[in-house]
């Protein structure tokens, strides 16, 4: 287990930075009075595994065997063999709460989500104003729960001209890769 | 025939009119040229009336049996049996009905009126002498009679009218022969009813009765009849229940134990040990319950995860998804009971966003007793599939830091999926063998939860493998495994800790052997360590004190058990203990001697005063005393003395065994004497290697440290405690690792 290096942080964040904008800087905020953040926040790197935890229990970790270690805090993703990262399904509520680009699904479109459909037109009760084409966006249904999260497919003024069928956002990762994924998800 | 249950239900019935009694009779006598005629009538409609009497009778049964219980019910019934024979010597040499016999109808009538405490049964044996009068219309009444009293008797008179003018169709020719048959009916009935009367009798009041149970064996190698299997089962249990009375001079408590237990095997497929070993945890009666209450799947319950909601919202969002549910009960906060639902609980928006997981009723227990606060650290031992660990998580609110882990790779996997779906964040996974990890890797914990792995003779309801897979040797394996287990988590505990220091040991088990024997064991062992109340309130049933011989500690009444037949959740059994002080080094180093005499003592007491003595003599491992044989370091030794230490060491492992020393060593010997000196220097040990091969071969790295082991005693006492708690742990982990080699050694 260690921090990431120069490369690997610049990947991560750019990755990050995506779909959380420039409250990115929330998620690595100094625990600071008054505040929601008691805590020093780190990303560390098992493996290809980064994992987003509090510094305290990272410390503790270290005195774990490597192999024994199956995860610490949060998993967010991995890196690549090729060196890009890859965001997984758990890092959702890492980014959810600071979301920029934001869509909201009526309730008869959550199932076909669950299922690792893309997001349909039709589907879309409400939708970030100013979203850009092909930046992440997090999926919500309409009690704000979080669903998952992909890359819009559209900005938002092209959207509106769209027939009801066309795909606004492709789908990346949704809550019902913990069903579908189980065996494959977290595995080292 | 007979009125509905809307009748039934419309309230006591009317007071006798007396002009329409008078009436009736006025009729009767006054023509007497019907009544031969009538009395062929009812032949006919006999065929109606007895099926409804038969239904009706049997309905009564129930009914009659309860009345029989009360004192004038029975009187009643006497009486009735009393007319009703009268009639039946009257009604042969006079068919006709005489003035007194219809006294006797008014005085029964009143009866019928007056005393509707049995006024079902009174109605079918009225049904009979309303027969015996030949007179329809008093067997319309009678039927009447025993569906309620409340008939409107107007109805009764045109219903009477209609009858007479069908009986006219009946020839003089027929009449004779038609009585004849008719009288063998009615006497057939009457016998009938006696006999019923008399088996309603024995089902209620069964004094006296002494009902057998061993001679209805089935033929071997035919199925067994289960309907049957079962009434000897509760039957066998009812005279169990009072063997005095119930049961036959020849037969023992042994027999009807013997006979049940082979009963409950065949009906329920336990293996006999199993079965045996249940059932002595209960009395009869409850041994059944349990038996059953296993047949019967336990309410799925639901646990909110208050980190990502309430339990409010999240039964709002499943009642709009068709899912019926209420609370689970008043001891949990977060708890749901589901009773039925109409989408796949494990597969809902909810589920999946992590408000809240699927988690039996049981498994809150230990959480809740162990009541991690926020800012703790806190170690779960045996932690997959995780419906615990996240509890704990949501209990500390995300704060602090869980250490969870799990012995088995592939079930961490739910785990860790389980984790990241509920969100929790101060979380880490580990995948050690929980006996050697801790307190080594990571030690100090506020508090330690070990829901140690078991049998699982408390979720057979679950995984009813368990009835046959389980024999006696996992019995003596897996609590060997949960000592080890608590014992490391009693060391990883910081007793300094200022909110904590408590460890929850839980198992999913109702046999003693892993429950309250284990914690007695570790009390013997840590010193440090005492129970506390759980903090369940009287949410079940206390632990037991003494089972089978065994004593256990008196504060044992403070843990908690729970039964599927009691509480309606998972066997389950919870301790809490508090951890007082630092292990004591030499307590930790010297573990294996200082038990032994703790051993022998709880199998044979007499010989408490030998062990003292017995603790104090130096231990030699077994190349030790051979060397001594030929002359070693050591100083001469007493033969004989030795002899008969190894001859009562021997005993007493036979006596462990469930054996009879005298019966086994009076048999010719094989080779006794090596094992009997490998017994009198550590039987218990000697026991724990049989059961455990894979510790022993993990030990067995080091087995060239060949130290006396009074030498080594001296070491440690010269140390003396030590303060810092790791440490000391850390030496002890070591002290007992070369021990264990040397045993292995041997």
């Amino acid at each position: 287990m260690r921090a990431l290096d120069e490369t690997e942080t610049r990947t991560m964040f750019t990755k990050l930075a995506s779909y959380t904008g420039a409250s990115l800087s929330n998620l690595i905020a100094p625990p600071a009075e008054g505040t929601a953040v008691t805590e020093r926040m780190v990303f560390r790197l098992v493996k290809d595994r980064v994992f987003y935890l509090p510094e305290r229990i990272a410390n503790f970790a270290t005195s774990i065997p490597r192999d024994s270690l199956l995860t610490a805090g949060t998993m967010i993703g991995k890196f690549t063999k090729t060196g890009k990262f890859r965001l997984n399904m758990s890092s959702l509520s890492i980014i959810a709460p600071h979301a920029r680009v934001k869509c909201w699904v009526k309730s008869n479109g959550e199932m076909p989500i669950l299922y690792g459909s893309n997001v349909l037109k039709a589907h879309v009760a409400r939708w970030s104003e100013d979203a850009p084409e092909h930046s992440g966006c997090v999926i919500f249904n309409q009690n704000d729960t979080p669903l998952g999260f992909g890359v819009t497919a559209r900005s938002t003024a092209e959207m509106r001209k769209l027939e009801p069928t066309a795909v606004v956002v492709f789908a990346q990762a949704d809550v019902g890769m913990y069903l579908r994924d189980e065996d494959t998800m977290f595995t080292t | 025939m007979g009125v509905g249950r809307r009748m039934i239900k419309q309230g006591p019935p009317p007071p006798l009119d007396e002009s329409k009694i008078t009436m009736l009779k006025k009729r009767k006598a006054g023509e007497p040229e019907i009544a031969p005629k009538a009395k062929a009538a009812p032949a006919k409609k006999r065929r109606r009336s007895d099926a409804d009497e038969q239904t009706t009778s049997k309905k009564a049964a129930p009914k009659k049996s309860k009345a029989n219980g009360a004192p004038n019910g029975s009187a009643k019934a006497d009486k009735k049996k009393v007319v009703e024979k009268k009639v039946a010597e009257k009604k042969k040499p006079v068919p006709m009905s005489d003035s007194e016999d219809e006294d006797e109808e008014m005085e029964e009538m009143e009866d019928d009126e007056f005393g509707d405490l049995d006024g079902v049964s009174d109605g079918s044996l009225d049904s009979d002498e309303g027969v015996g009068r030949l007179s329809d219309l008093e067997d319309d009444d009678s039927v009447i009679d025993s569906d309620g009293d409340d008939h409107p008797r107007e109805t009764m008179f045109s219903d009477d009218e209609d009858l007479s003018d069908a009986e006219e169709q009946l020839t003089a020719a027929n009449i004779e022969g038609l009585s004849r048959k008719l009288d063998a009916e009615q006497q057939a009935e009457a016998e009938e009813a006696e006999q019923e009367l008399q088996e309603a009798a024995m089902q209620t009041n069964i004094a006296g009765d002494r009902p057998d149970v061993f001679g209805q064996d089935g033929q071997p190698g035919l199925a067994p009849d289960l309907q049957l299997l079962r009434q000897r089962i509760t039957d066998t249990i009812r005279i169990l229940g009072d063997l005095k009375t119930l049961g036959q001079a020849d037969k023992s408590r042994a027999d009807y134990v013997d006979l049940v237990l082979n009963d409950i095997c065949t009906y329920y497929g336990y293996t006999r040990y199993l079965a045996e070993k249940l059932w002595n945890l209960f009395t009869p009666m409850e041994a059944f319950a349990f038996f059953e209450a296993n047949e019967t799947p336990r309410p799925v319950v639901i646990r909110t995860n208050t980190l990502r909601t309430n339990r409010r919202s999240l039964a709002q969002a499943l009642i709009n998804r068709g899912v019926v549910l209420e609370p689970v009960g008043k001891w949990s906060k977060v708890g749901l009971q589901v009773f039925e639902s109409a989408v796949p609980l494990g597969a809902t928006p909810e589920y999946l966003a992590g408000h809240y997981i699927l988690q039996a009723a049981s498994s809150f227990l230990p959480v809740m007793a162990l009541a991690p606060q926020p800012n703790e650290r806190v170690l779960d031992m045996a932690a997959a599939p995780g419906g615990k660990t996240t509890y704990m998580s949501a209990l500390m609110r995300n704060t602090g830091t869980v250490i969870a882990n799990d012995a088995s790779k592939p079930r961490a996997k739910g785990l860790i999926g389980n984790i990241h779906r509920l969100g929790c964040k101060n979380t880490i996974v580990t995948n050690m063998d929980a006996r050697t990890a801790f307190p080594k890797a990571i030690g100090g914990f506020d508090r330690v939860l070990l829901d140690a792995p078991c049998t699982g003779t408390g979720v057979i309801s679950k995984d009813a493998g368990v009835k046959t897979s389980k024999d006696e040797r996992d019995f003596l394996a897996i609590p060997h495994m949960q000592r080890q287990l608590l014992l490391a988590a009693i060391d990883s505990v910081d007793h300094s800790s200022k909110t904590g220091g408590y460890i929850v040991y839980s198992t999913c088990s109702v046999t003693v052997e892993e429950n309250e024997a284990v914690v007695q064991y570790v009390l013997r062992k840590r010193p440090n360590i005492k129970i506390v109340d759980t903090g369940l309130g009287d949410f079940g049933s206390p632990g037991f004190t003494s089972y089978m011989g065994k004593k256990f500690d008196a504060k044992m009444t403070m843990t908690r058990r729970y039964f599927p037949h009691r509480e309606n959740v998972d066997g389950f059994y919870v301790c809490k203990l508090k951890k007082t002080g630092p292990t004591p080094v030499t307590q930790s180093s010297t573990t294996e001697t200082s038990t032994k005499p703790g051993r022998a003592r709880s199998s044979s007491k007499t010989e408490s005063t030998d062990d003292e003595s017995y603790d104090k003599t130096p231990i030699l491992d077994e190349d030790g005393s051979a060397q001594d044989h030929e002359g070693g370091s050591f100083g001469p030794f007493a033969e004989d003395e030795d002899q008969e230490r190894i001859n009562r060491a021997e005993r007493n492992r036979l006596r462990r065994k469930g054996l009879n020393p005298k019966g086994v060593l009076n048999k010719p010997k094989k080779n006794k004497d090596a094992s009997a000196l490998k017994d009198t220097e550590n039987p218990k040990e000697e026991k724990s290697e049989a059961k455990k091969p894979e510790v022993k071969k993990s030990e067995a790295k080091k087995p060239e440290e060949k130290k006396p082991e009074a030498a080594k005693k001296s070491s440690n006492e010269g140390k003396g405690e030590k303060k810092t708690v790791t440490k000391g742990e850390e030496k002890k982990e070591k002290k007992s690792a070369k021990k264990s080699a040397k045993k292995s050694a041997k």
